[in-house]
């Protein structure tokens, strides 16, 4: 609304109150949020405030039932500003000790909660002004983090892991509060490599990994090593940043990558590889990328902390919908974040895509989202990190796993949210068709025949 | 023949060189017709290289198109990772010039000192001689490690990079400085520092700006190296983002305006030698 209308004309129309949309109902379907998480956050907020009112179960019970919870709380809000609560709920309860952010990215759909969260709005909900940054590669996102340039990045879930035991760098004390994407990899080979499905042909092939401390490293020489190759010495494994994968594999120099999307589906689209397995199939819920931060940055603004991981998570869970995730894509794919043709991202993202021989394949969890940080996962990690002699000696799995994967701040928030997080932090896991169990690495690391100790 | 007439024949061939190669540009990316048959939900999901066997090198109308895109609005701004070309450009300019400049200021004096004085020109000599050929991608790490700031690291790595030629031309132009003319100054009893400023630095002149011209040149060619790798802003992020968009056109395009701009500083450095040069 221009400050030159006429604020007394009877004839005006209704207009937006905001004054940047043209009619109150482009400003409703813009500003409203996602109202799945309205709901929940207000249900939580309600919820609250009633039992607050009413500590007494019994006679909070009498009240809803005598009156009904509509009414009982159009009654309580009279006297009570609900409404400013569920405001101050979404932005935070504390005050937050900075609020402008600056979180790194590396442009792969893993990192869509990171991403969509800026466009989306998941960020300012919960106070929060974040600038969400691309970053050149896996190394130089490691070094930002550690100069401080970030206050929070998307990384490699096993990378916060080796950055606090000091592989590969320093040891400093890292974390990792939530997983940002499970499953979504996906091993692609060349087309000329269509009648070579078996494993057991690869012997001399060369292989793009995006990172040695990353869960693609680990999942091709797993997949390898079941197929009776030694990932050391029958194929050569390199790290290759993503965007150099597809131009390396249309010239030849390499025969195929374990990659994170949408590198795999961009080698399909743009007809030089073909999806050979998702790394579904491989391990089905397997975490991936992460969100992290810097047991520093925890421990000195846990306010903001918090609001971040809150964002983080509610633009996971969002994200984890399969209604959703035609809109995030489009959401994301624009210069500004991940710079791909829509159409490859949405591939990604829902699963409906086109597999590089010939046929329509569709896959819904090919990518999911879901945040809760399991210590099991990282023990696996750890146990992978044995196996292929990157940390020598014996390892506390417990221990660093506790330290690093901040379960118990998921947990927390994801309940303050109204989500339901799981009840133990270690599960059991089946990886193509073998058992882990987190209780007993040691006797995991031991039972592979092929591996480096 | 007149120095005009050459000027305009030599002209005409430039613009056959390039007609002739924009030509072979075009008939070399041309489309090679519809490529493998495959079903219609199929190909909506396959890019254009796919189902066309469109070129994955674009045509010189494709560049010629988006070029005009990109010119017509260079200075857009659609958040931290999405600006347009002529602020990247701006942003690697600024770069440059900023460790350009901390290279002069170092370059110039030591370089004098080092002229001057035969002593210390053989004993830094190994030093330079060893720095010298070092690349630019091997200094990022060791310059982010340690300075602990990606963007004052790029702007050490250009100064790191571009400081030696100026150094070495400096040096070498104060210490050939004719001994006609030191003898002639010291009978007329100069003190140091008026034989400095008076007799030797317009003596050595011609020579520290042909080493200032090479170094500009050399600072143009590490920022584009330094920014991919760092990436944030630039034009060297500019090309890494559309790298990794795998759009070749823009690539083209971003190479275009590296060469337009780096013959710019040259060009601007070779008029100011012109300026300091004087015919004996």
């Amino acid at each position: 609304m221009s400050i030159f209308s006429n604020s007394f004309d009877p004839k005006a129309k209704l207009a937006c109150p905001c004054g940047r949309h043209k009619s109150l109902a482009e400003h409703q379907a813009h500003t409203q949020l996602p109202t799945a998480e309205d709901d929940r956050l207000i249900r939580v907020v309600d919820g609250a405030v009633m039992r607050a009112l009413f500590p007494d179960d019994a006679t909070r019970r009498g009240f809803l039932r005598a009156v009904g919870a509509g009414t009982a709380l159009a009654a309580i809000s009279q006297f009570f500003p609900l409404a400013a609560a569920r405001e101050a709920f979404a932005q935070g309860s504390k005050a937050l000790e900075k609020t402008k952010l600056k979180v790194g990215f590396i442009p792969i759909t893993c990192a869509t909660p990171i991403i969509m969260a800026h466009p989306m709005g998941f960020y300012a909900r919960h106070g929060l002004e974040v600038e969400v940054i691309k970053t050149a590669g896996w190394a130089v996102i490691r070094d930002k983090s550690l100069n401080k340039e970030y206050d929070a990045a998307h990384m490699l879930s096993p990378m916060p892991l080796a950055i606090s035991l000091g592989v590969g760098s320093n040891p400093i004390p890292w974390t990792m509060p939530a997983v940002e994407n499970i499953n979504g990899q996906a091993i692609t080979l060349a087309v000329k490599h269509k009648d070579k499905r078996d494993p057991k042909q690869w012997k001399g092939f060369k292989f793009a990994v995006p990172f040695d401390y990353s869960m693609h490293n680990y999942l091709l020489r797993y997949y390898v090593a079941e197929h009776g190759l030694d990932p050391d010495k029958d194929i050569q494994i390199r790290a290759v940043p993503p965007p150099e994968m597809v131009a390396n594999l249309r010239a030849d120099n390499i025969d195929g990558f374990l990659a994170p999307d949408p590198v795999n589906q961009r080698a399909v689209y743009d007809g030089v590889g073909f999806i050979h397995v998702l790394s579904k199939e491989i391990w089905d819920g397997h975490p991936c990328c992460a969100f992290s931060a810097s047991r520093e940055f925890v421990d000195a603004m846990p306010n903001t902390f918090r609001a971040l991981l809150k964002a983080i998570i509610d633009a996971t869970a969002y994200a984890s919908r399969a209604e959703n995730r035609k809109e995030i894509a489009a959401a994301i794919a624009p210069a500004n974040y991940l710079n791909q043709p829509v159409t490859v991202v949405e591939q990604v993202l829902t699963g409906t895509y086109a597999d590089g021989l010939g046929k329509v394949q569709r896959v819904p969890d090919r990518i999911d989202f879901a945040p809760f940080p399991w210590h099991s996962m990282a023990v696996w990690i750890l146990t992978q990190m044995k196996r292929w002699g990157q940390i020598k000696g014996d390892v506390d799995y417990r221990k660093v796993a506790e330290q690093v994967f901040l379960a118990t701040d998921a947990a927390k928030a994801m309940q303050e949210m109204g989500l339901a997080p799981p009840d133990t932090t270690y599960g059991k896991y089946s990886v193509m068709g073998k058992e882990f169990d987190p209780t007993k690495p040691d006797a995991y690391v031991a039972s592979f025949a092929i591996r480096k100790t | 023949m007149s120095s005009l007439a050459l000027g305009a024949r030599a002209a005409v061939v430039s613009l056959a060189i390039l007609a002739m190669f924009l030509a072979f540009w075009h008939l070399g990316t041309l489309g090679t017709g519809p490529g493998a048959v495959m079903d219609s939900e199929y190909a909506k999901l396959m890019g254009a290289t796919a189902t066309t066997g469109q070129s994955a090198m674009p045509g010189p109308s494709q560049v010629g198109h988006k070029l005009w895109e990109h010119l017509t609005n260079p200075f857009y701004d659609n958040g931290p990772n999405d600006k347009g070309i002529g602020i990247q450009l701006a942003y690697s300019l600024a770069r440059v010039l900023a460790g350009y400049a901390i290279a002069v200021a170092l370059a110039l004096p030591l370089g004098f000192a080092i002229g001057m004085s035969p002593l210390i020109y053989q004993a830094l000599d190994p030093f330079i001689q060893v720095l010298r050929p070092i690349s630019p991608l091997a200094w990022m790490p060791l310059a982010l490690y340690t300075i602990k700031d990606s963007g004052l690291s790029a702007i050490f790595v250009i100064f790191i990079c571009s400081v030696w030629p100026m150094l070495l031309n400096t040096a070498f132009g104060v210490a050939t400085v004719r001994r006609e003319w030191l003898n002639v100054a010291r009978t007329l009893e100069v003190g140091r520092f008026r034989l400095a400023f008076a007799v030797i630095l317009p003596a050595a002149a011609p020579t520290i700006m042909t080493g200032m011209r090479i170094s500009i040149s050399i600072a143009w060619l590490v920022i584009v190296a330094a920014e991919m790798l760092v990436g944030g802003t630039g034009i060297g992020y500019f090309v890494w983002n559309e790298w990794n968009n795998l759009s070749i056109t823009n690539v083209v395009i971003a190479i275009l305006a590296i060469g337009v701009v780096g013959m710019i500083l040259d060009q601007t450095l070779g008029r100011v030698a012109r300026l300091v040069t004087y015919p004996e």
